[in-house]
């Protein structure tokens, strides 16, 4: 029998103390802004912190939000692994969640791509455009909804 | 045993009595990715990621921070027992008034210069940790009348997979506030409950020196939110 998992508890709301001691925001200097909120079933923003990876390049990176959900990172795109589309994974933290959470991000230029995504094609179409980061201003945007009509959707952890 | 005697170490997400999860816990069904991704690899860490890695927290500011100092040692495992090298332990705390260094603390408990709560460090070949620090205090929150954490220290461990991450609290054992919180409650099976407790362990304590608490920790491999069999 294997042993009992450590169970999950919230980062709770002092987390930065531990966990965002430097800037380890900068996946790649230099790169494409990767930016956006993190909200809750209000649409108010959370206080929390994202954990991004780039299995492909192993790329990783943690950013905390700010008083207005806002988290960023400088990125490259990943590169495709195998019949994946580029993406990375995403663990979403905050005070209120007791696990943390587990979504991905997609790039909007990727038709092709992400329509051969096995991920992505299991997916109804209001569900993909949850995970699809979305062109402004020659950065890329990705809000993370945790509830509501537009929740994102998440991976089991 | 059978499988219905298997602790069940899921925590409630949608906890109510944890006001905060209401608005933030997802409702929808979780999506389970193919088999393949189930063990994709995370993050690696090594000691030149860090320009220090820093396992005492009663030397972090100079001098010795108030409260009573302790040794807090442990394993990280995966399920099947295996000791997990390399894995990323980060840890912060309150200090021994039960007061966090940081700006949206207001509880009026006062702030220790010597002591800034946060610790981090790679475990060993055996996946060994070791943190010194000093015991934490209780300290109110706010959710509802009298509500007063269990003193606590959260840890945060990267292991080798995507789907062995972790972040937790870990507490002392025999605090009269566990049955008091909903944070520490939100792990339903009273089994459960108790991997998140530390053991007072008199071979790790130091004469003379601090007392010493034992915690090993067991990192899954994915899936622990994956919906039960419907069978």
């Amino acid at each position: 029998m294997p042993l009992p998992r450590t169970p999950s508890q919230t980062v709770g709301p002092y987390y930065s103390i531990g966990l965002c001691r430097r800037r380890d925001n900068d996946l790649v200097p230099g790169g494409t802004r990767l930016h956006g909120r993190l909200l809750d079933g209000a649409g108010d923003a959370v206080d929390g912190m994202l954990e991004l990876w780039d299995a492909r390049s192993h790329r990783w990176g943690r950013s905390p939000t700010d008083a207005d959900g806002r988290f960023e990172f400088t990125i490259a795109k990943p590169e495709p692994l195998g019949n994946d589309a580029p993406h990375f994974e995403v663990l979403v933290f905050a005070r209120g969640l007791l696990e943390h959470q587990r979504t991905r991000v997609y790039f909007p230029d990727e038709l092709k791509a992400n329509a051969a995504d096995e991920v992505l094609a299991a997916l109804a179409e209001h569900e993909r455009a949850s995970l699809l980061a979305q062109p402004e201003n020659g950065a890329l945007r990705f809000d993370i909804r945790l509830q509501g009509d537009e929740e994102t959707v998440f991976f089991a952890v | 045993m059978g499988a219905d005697d298997a602790i069940d170490t899921q925590v409630a997400v949608d906890w109510p009595p944890y006001r905060s999860t209401q608005l933030r816990h997802p409702k929808r069904q979780v999506v389970v990715l193919p088999e393949r991704f189930a063990e994709l690899e995370g993050p690696v860490f090594g000691e030149s990621d860090f320009d220090r890695l820093d396992n005492d927290l009663t030397a972090a500011a100079g001098g010795e921070p108030l409260g009573e100092r302790i040794l807090v040692r442990g394993r990280v495992l995966d399920e099947d027992g295996h000791p997990l090298r390399g894995a990323l332990v980060e840890v912060w705390q309150a200090n021994a008034a039960g007061r966090y260094r940081h700006d949206a603390d207001r509880h009026p408990a006062p702030l220790d210069p010597n002591f800034t709560g946060a610790g981090r460090t790679l475990t060993d070949d055996e996946g060994r940790y070791r943190f010194v620090t000093i015991k934490p205090g209780a300290y109110p929150w706010g959710n509802h009348a009298n509500a007063w954490r269990p003193a606590h220290i959260h840890f945060s461990v990267v292991g080798r997979m995507l789907g062995q991450r972790l972040v937790t609290q870990m507490y002392f054992p025999g605090d009269p506030l566990f049955d008091h919180d909903p944070i520490f409650q939100s792990v339903r099976d009273p089994r459960a409950q108790q991997l998140l407790v530390a053991g007072l362990d008199l071979g790790v304590t130091e004469e003379a020196w601090a007392l010493g608490y034992t915690w090993d920790i067991v990192l899954g491999r994915g899936g622990r939110s994956t919906p039960p069999d419907l069978d």
